[in-house]
C-alpha cells in the first residue's frame, strides 16, 4: 500500500471491506461517422458511485444493460482502472495491485468460463491449485467440501465440454473458491440455468456465506436471485446508484403498490377507501390497490367496519415491476431520496 | 520468475488440451511441416532455372532460409499465439486473464500453445543442416560462435515483433493481418539474400524494423560475404544487443497497450 496514512479512507475498518468513494468511470466512444470521420463522445459508465460492503455481507447488484454494473465489477476485481474517486478492496487499490488482490477474490463471469474446455474438470482445479500457489492441504479440503456440496463428484474426469450449462457454472464457482477468496463475484452466475440447477447454485452461495462468511457480491437480472440470496440491493442505472438498502425498501422508492383481495358477502359496488383504489371486481370480490408503504391492518380495519367482509388476504408486489417502474420514472427524484 | 512459471503452466495444460486430439494433433504437425517444406520447394524450383539469386548460389540461400525459420519459427512456437489477441479483447476473454494473480503477457504469451509449430523448425533446421553441409565456408571461431548467437537473437527479435503487434491490437483489434505482414512476412523476406530487394527497403529492414539482424548480417559474415549496406564486419555481432533493445521496446508497448485497455475497456 502506498498511500498517505493521513487518508481517512484508508483506515482499516473490519465492517468496511469494499469502499468506493465517488468512483468514476468514463470511456470516450468513438464513433464512426463516415470515411476516416469520427465522433467522439463521452460516456459515463459509473458516474460518482459511493457504497461500502461490509465483510461476510452478501449484495445484490442490479440493473439494466448498460447500467454500469459490470464496470463496476471490473474496477473492483482491477480490470479496469477508474477514472477518477476511490476504491478499495481489502485495503488494496485493484488497478495498481491487481496481482495481489488476485490471490484474496474470487470471481466469476456467467457468460464465459475459465474451465479448460477439452480437458477433464479437474485439470482446470489443479491448475488453480499451482497457479494461485495453494497449500496442499488446503486445496484437497476446499475441493472436497466444493465437489460435495456443488455435487461435482461424478463431473470431475469430465471434459469440460461436455458438461451441461449447469454443471459448468457450478464447475466453475468452484473453480473461484479453491484459494479461500475473501470475496466472491458473481457476474450472472444463474443466467440460462434451469430451476433445478439454479437452485443448487443459490443454496451453495448461501451455505458459503453462512459457513464460511465469505462476502458475495453478485450482478443478475434474476430477482428471485437477490429475494433469496440478498438482504441487500443495489439498483444502479445509467451509472448512478438509484437505491441502496433492504429488498424490502425497494418498494417505497419505486412507489409501489401492494394488493388488497377482499371477499365481500355480496356484490357490492367498488369500495371506496382512499388512498386504496379498486382495481377490479369479479363478483363478491375485490382487488384494492394501495401504497407499499402504508400499514395493510389499518386499511384492513376500515374496509372491515364498512363492509361485509368474509375473507382477505394481502399480496406483495411484483419487484421487477417495482424496478421496471423505477427506471422508466423520474430516475433523479428517486435517487434523491434512495440514496442519502 | 512469477512470469515465467505462469507460462509453463498454462504452455502445459495447451499441450495436454491438444492430446485430447492425438490424431489431429498428427495430422497438424505434419501439416505444417508440409506447407514449410513446400516453401522450400519453390526456392528448389526457382534454382532449376537459375545459378545464382543476387549473386547467392543455392547452398547460400538455403542457409539464409534455414536461419529465418528456425529464428522465426522459435518465436511462433514461444509465443505466436499472441497474433491472437485480439480476438479475445473483442470477446471479452481477456478479462478472465486479468483476474489471475499472473502476469497478463506471460498468460497471454502462453495461450494456445502450439507444438505442432516444431514442423517449422524442423523444417527449417534440415534446409541449415544441409546448407551447412554444402557451403565451403571458413570456419573461425567467431563464425562458429555467431551460429547459435543469430539463431537466438533472431527469435528474440521475432518475439519483440510478435509482443508489438499484439499491444497494436489493443488499440485496433482487426490489426492481426498487419502484423502478420510483419512476421510471417519478414521471415519470407529474409528468406531471400539482400541483393535482390531495393537498398530503401534493405535500409528499411536494417535500421527501421531490424530484420536484416535476424539473417543477412550474420549470414554475410558467416559466409564471407560483405555486410549489407556496407557496414562494418563488428556489426555482425551486434544481433544480441539489438534484440535487446527490441524487446525492451516491444514490452514497453505492451504496458502502454495494457493500460490502455484497462482505462477504455475495448
Amino acid at each position: 500500500m502506498d498511500d498517505h496514512v493521513t487518508d481517512h479512507f484508508i483506515e482499516h475498518r473490519a465492517d468496511h471491506f469494499i469502499e468506493l468513494d465517488r468512483v468514476e468511470k468514463v470511456f470516450d466512444v468513438r464513433k464512426k461517422t463516415g470515411f476516416m470521420k469520427r465522433e467522439r463522445r463521452e460516456v459515463r459508465a459509473v458516474d460518482s458511485i459511493s457504497f461500502t460492503v461490509a465483510r461476510g455481507e452478501m449484495v445484490g447488484y442490479i440493473g439494466p444493460n448498460g447500467a454500469g454494473k459490470s464496470t463496476t465489477i471490473k474496477m473492483l476485481t482491477g480490470i479496469l482502472t477508474p477514472s477518477g474517486g476511490r476504491l478499495r478492496v481489502a485495503g488494496i487499490d485493484p488497478s495498481r495491485e491487481r496481482t495481489r488482490l488476485a490471490h484474496r477474490i474470487g470471481v466469476v463471469f456467467g457468460q464465459r468460463t475459465t474451465l479448460w474446455w477439452d480437458l477433464p474438470l479437474i485439470d482446470s482445479y489443479r491448475l488453480m491449485h499451482r497457479m494461485y500457489r495453494i497449500p496442499d492441504a488446503r486445496y484437497r479440503e476446499n475441493l472436497d467440501r466444493c465437489v460435495e456440496l456443488l455435487e461435482l463428484g461424478d463431473l470431475l474426469d469430465v471434459p469440460v465440454r461436455q458438461l451441461s450449462l449447469g454443471q459448468r457454472m457450478r464447475g466453475d464457482i468452484a473453480a473461484a473458491l479453491l484459494h479461500d477468496p475473501e470475496v466472491l463475484y458473481l457476474d450472472e452466475p444463474t443466467i440460462g440455468l434451469d430451476v433445478i440447477s439454479k437452485a443448487k447454485v443459490r443454496g451453495f452461495l448461501r451455505e458459503l456465506n453462512a459457513e464460511r462468511g465469505t462476502t458475495v457480491l453478485l450482478t443478475t437480472h434474476d430477482l428471485q436471485d437477490i429475494e433469496q440470496l440478498c438482504s441487500r440491493v443495489m439498483v444502479i442505472d445509467h451509472g448512478r446508484l438509484m437505491y441502496d438498502g433492504p429488498l424490502t425498501g425497494l418498494h417505497e422508492v419505486g412507489e409501489s403498490e401492494r394488493t388488497l383481495v377482499v371477499d365481500l358477502e355480496r356484490e357490492l359496488p367498488p369500495i371506496e377507501m382512499p388512498p386504496a383504489r379498486v382495481v377490479r371486481v369479479e363478483g363478491p370480490r375485490q382487488w384494492l390497490a394501495f401504497p407499499a408503504a402504508e400499514s395493510a391492518a389499518a386499511l384492513v380495519a376500515r374496509v372491515a367496519a364498512e363492509y361485509p367482509l368474509v375473507d382477505l388476504s394481502v399480496r406483495e408486489p411484483d419487484i421487477e415491476a417495482v424496478i421496471a417502474r423505477m427506471y422508466a420514472g423520474e430516475a433523479s427524484d428517486a435517487a434523491g431520496q434512495a440514496v442519502p | 520468475m512469477e512470469g515465467l512459471r505462469a507460462y509453463r503452466l498454462i504452455g502445459a495444460m495447451w499441450i495436454r488440451s491438444t492430446m485430447a486430439y492425438r490424431a489431429s494433433f498428427a495430422m497438424t504437425t505434419f501439416a505444417n511441416f508440409a506447407v514449410t517444406a513446400l516453401d522450400f520447394v519453390a526456392i528448389l524450383l526457382m534454382f532449376s532455372r537459375i545459378d545464382a539469386l543476387g549473386g547467392w548460389p543455392l547452398p547460400e540461400v538455403a542457409f539464409l532460409y534455414g536461419l529465418s525459420s528456425v529464428a522465426f519459427g522459435l518465436a511462433d512456437l514461444a509465443i505466436g499465439s499472441m497474433e491472437r489477441l485480439g480476438q479475445r479483447v473483442r470477446d471479452g476473454t481477456l478479462d478472465t486473464l486479468l483476474v489471475r494473480p499472473a502476469p497478463v503477457l506471460a498468460q497471454v504469451a502462453a495461450d494456445r500453445f502450439a507444438l505442432r509449430r516444431l514442423g517449422r523448425i524442423t523444417q527449417g533446421s534440415l534446409v541449415l543442416g544441409y546448407a551447412l553441409a554444402a557451403v565451403d565456408i571458413h570456419w573461425t571461431p567467431l563464425r562458429l560462435l555467431l551460429m547459435p548467437v543469430a539463431v537466438v537473437s533472431g527469435a528474440a527479435i521475432f518475439c519483440a515483433v510478435f509482443v508489438a503487434g499484439a499491444a497494436f491490437q489493443f488499440v485496433a483489434q482487426d490489426a492481426s493481418e498487419v502484423q502478420n505482414a510483419f512476421t510471417y512476412g519478414g521471415a519470407t523476406l529474409l528468406q531471400y539474400p539482400p541483393t535482390v530487394f531495393g537498398r530503401e527497403l534493405v535500409r528499411g529492414v536494417t535500421f527501421l524494423l531490424p530484420l536484416a539482424f535476424v539473417t543477412w548480417i550474420p549470414a554475410a559474415y558467416v559466409l564471407g560475404r560483405p555486410i549489407p549496406l556496407g557496414l562494418p564486419d563488428w556489426v555482425a555481432f551486434a544481433p544480441p544487443l539489438v534484440a535487446g533493445v527490441c524487446c525492451a521496446l516491444a514490452g514497453l508497448a505492451w504496458r502502454t497497450g495494457l493500460r490502455s485497455y484497462r482505462s477504455t475497456g475495448s
